[in-house]
């Protein structure tokens, strides 16, 4: 299966804290498809439904973030990670 | 152990740190250990440590729906992610295949991780550390077969010691608190006299059990476990006592007068909205300390300008015309905040605290000082510096608040230079308090008696030590004079204001402007009203 790639530029003020992070992983377990994110286009490429990892990157406000999916939903899955950073983390229902 | 319902009452001693008297079931509250049960096969440990952080998700998914606030439910959030990560647990699993017990499987997957959140450079991924060894220890007493300890309401408290942020978030009506460390004038007991809650420190707590009926008396410094009915009978009499003398204290009016006519002030010490909902500003002079740490303490984030803003406006829209002081955040020593006073340092009482702290960090400081300009435009806003040291201090502190009240302006806000005022805790200040410039003086006595006695008022091996002397007292009365000469006003903070059987020997020194916590209001506008002058 064929690998897809997106990327969104994170505005939160804080960067990828507490409350933005338990977002993007509960987002990313929703989904099938293995999901990785990344700083930069060529990796270090992490699990992106994993919160310890996701915190781990430590990424500041106005970092660029990568993603990578491969499987079934992968295009659904993306799609809706970026428009989660892009809206700033906007609180669910 | 067996023996219970044989027992007989008996009365531990400690040290009054809160009066009132509280009877109640006790509530031993417990550290998690590490020396758990260890006998079980790896496929036992393995099922222990599952069903733990099974336990632990329910838990917290349990608090999460009960939260109100928009930060505890984030860190709730953040710590259920956590447990639900194999990441995290994957390890723990590994050793415990390998021989390793499940405690320490367990420690030894979550400690790396807080380690990586304790030497992060950003203040906030620092702070995180605190909620990972929160998780650490919940699971870790739930592997040991200990029940979660959510504090319930309406018990007697018994525990090693308690972070502010736990009392705050304790039901403690009809309750009270008992512990080993903290001493009279820790955060928790000035917080415990606010609120009114009957407490005590200094009891071995290890020899006290959950489950039995005790009498808590705060002002004795005693805890009586089993009372046998008698005694009982005498404490339910004595709580109904203070219940019509509070109801009748409370009905007092008019200002405060000593019995030769002379008026005081007494104003409140306070530290947030909550208090001011059930006093009536009519009954007092004004609000002679509010205490902005709390508004920094337990969250994710350091309250924003408008936030700050709000509060403070509301509490001169309380306080109708009448002064509300405000003092700047007076964080360190026992007040630590996370991300941004200094983990690990060596004597927090002398280091980096208060003013020194503000003025390190403008960033967080100049947002407080917006919030306080933009306030100042309403009602009668004070504004007072904690730790002041050399005058130097205040004057940097005043050039960088009239820099905000110009640039407030320049942006288009509305804003206004307060009353720039100084705590006198310090004895370099206290002893040469003419240096200082301030446009009022407000002394802090808890400070003030555990830097001139050279006793620690956490210590309690120190307790009778850390007590106003005649050199306290020469102090206050040299700050009083100076204050009186050059026409400003100086007040007493700090809890010996609080404490009727002071309110003598402070008025022979001067004071005439007294700020008490609200539970102290009707004790000492009684002790001031048997005062005829200087004996």
């Amino acid at each position: 299966m064929n690998k897809i790639w997106a990327s969104v530029l994170m505005r939160h003020e804080v960067g990828l804290h507490a409350r933005p992070s338990v977002k993007l992983t509960k987002l990313a377990k929703a989904f099938e498809s293995k999901i990785d994110l990344g700083l930069s286009p060529d990796g270090p490429w992490i699990d992106a439904k994993s919160i310890v990892k996701v915190m781990a990157t430590k990424a500041p406000k106005d970092s660029t973030i990568y993603f990578r999916a491969e499987g079934k939903d992968a295009k659904a899955a993306l799609d809706a990670l970026v428009t989660l950073v892009n809206e700033d983390f906007p609180d669910g229902p | 152990m067996d023996h219970k319902t044989h027992r007989l009452a008996h009365r531990i001693e400690g040290r009054p740190a809160a009066p009132g008297i509280a009877c109640a079931q006790l509530v031993r509250l417990l550290a998690a250990k590490s020396e758990a049960r260890e006998s079980r096969s790896k496929a036992g440990e393995q099922q222990a440590l599952a069903d733990a952080i099974e336990a632990s998700r329910r838990d917290l998914a349990e608090l999460a729906d009960k939260v109100a606030d928009d930060d505890a439910e984030a860190i709730l959030a953040f710590q259920i992610a956590l447990l639900e990560d194999e990441n995290l647990v994957a390890p723990a699993v590994a050793m415990i295949a390998d021989g390793e017990a499940a405690y320490r499987a367990w420690c030894a997957a979550i400690d790396p991780e807080i380690a990586t959140y304790e030497q992060a450079d950003d203040p906030y991924f620092r702070a995180r550390a605190t909620d990972l060894r929160d998780l650490r220890d919940r699971v870790l007493r739930r592997l040991s077969g200990e029940a979660d300890q959510a504090v319930p309401g309406g018990v007697i408290v018994a525990a090693e010691d308690m972070p502010p942020s736990a009392f705050l978030a304790t039901d403690w009506r009809d309750g009270g608190l008992v512990l080993r460390r903290g001493s009279p004038s820790s955060h928790v007991a000035i917080l415990a006299r606010s609120r009114g809650v009957p407490m005590i420190v200094g009891v071995d707590v290890d020899r006290l059990e959950s489950g039995v009926d005790a009498v808590l008396d705060g002002d004795a410094g005693a805890l009586i476990v089993d009372p046998d009915p008698a005694l009982r009978a005498e404490y339910d009499r004595r709580i109904a006592e203070l219940a019509e003398a509070r109801q009748a204290a409370s009905s007092f009016s008019g200002p405060a007068l000593t019995a030769s006519g002379e008026q005081v002030k007494v104003m409140i010490n306070v530290t947030g909205l909550a208090e001011l909902r059930d006093i009536d500003p009519s009954k007092v002079d004004g609000i002679g300390l509010m205490r902005t740490e709390f508004l920094f303490q337990a969250r994710e984030k350091l309250p924003s300008e408008n936030e700050q803003h709000q509060i403070y406006r509301r509490m001169a829209e309380w306080a109708a015309g009448k002064p509300v002081t405000i003092r700047t955040l007076d964080a360190g020593g026992d007040k630590p905040i996370a991300g941004l006073t200094q983990p690990g340092d060596l004597n927090p009482f002398l280091g980096v605290r208060g003013v020194r702290l503000s003025l390190k960090r403008p960033d967080v400081f100049r947002v407080q000082l917006r919030a306080l300009a933009r306030a100042a435009v309403i009602g009668n806003l004070k504004v007072m510096i904690p730790m002041v040291t050399v005058p130097e201090e205040l004057e940097r502190c005043r050039a960088l608040f009239r820099d905000i009240v110009d640039e407030l302006r320049g942006e288009g806000w509305e804003a206004a230079m307060p009353p720039l005022g100084m705590m006198v805790e310090v004895p370099a200040a206290a002893i040469a308090v003419e240096d200082f410039n301030a446009d009022f003086y407000s002394i802090g006595s808890n400070d003030l008696i555990q830097y001139v006695m050279a006793a620690s008022r956490d210590e309690p091996e120190l307790a009778d030590l850390a007590r106003p002397s005649r050199a306290v007292f020469h102090l206050i009365a040299h700050v009083v004079e100076h204050a009186n000469s050059c026409n400003r006003e100086a007040s007493l903070c700090g809890d010996l204001a609080g404490e009727p059987a002071q309110v003598a020997a402070l008025l022979d020194q001067g004071l005439r402007v007294f700020s008490v916590a609200p539970g102290a209001l009707a004790p000492v506008r009684a002790a001031i009203a048997r005062y005829s002058g200087k004996a």
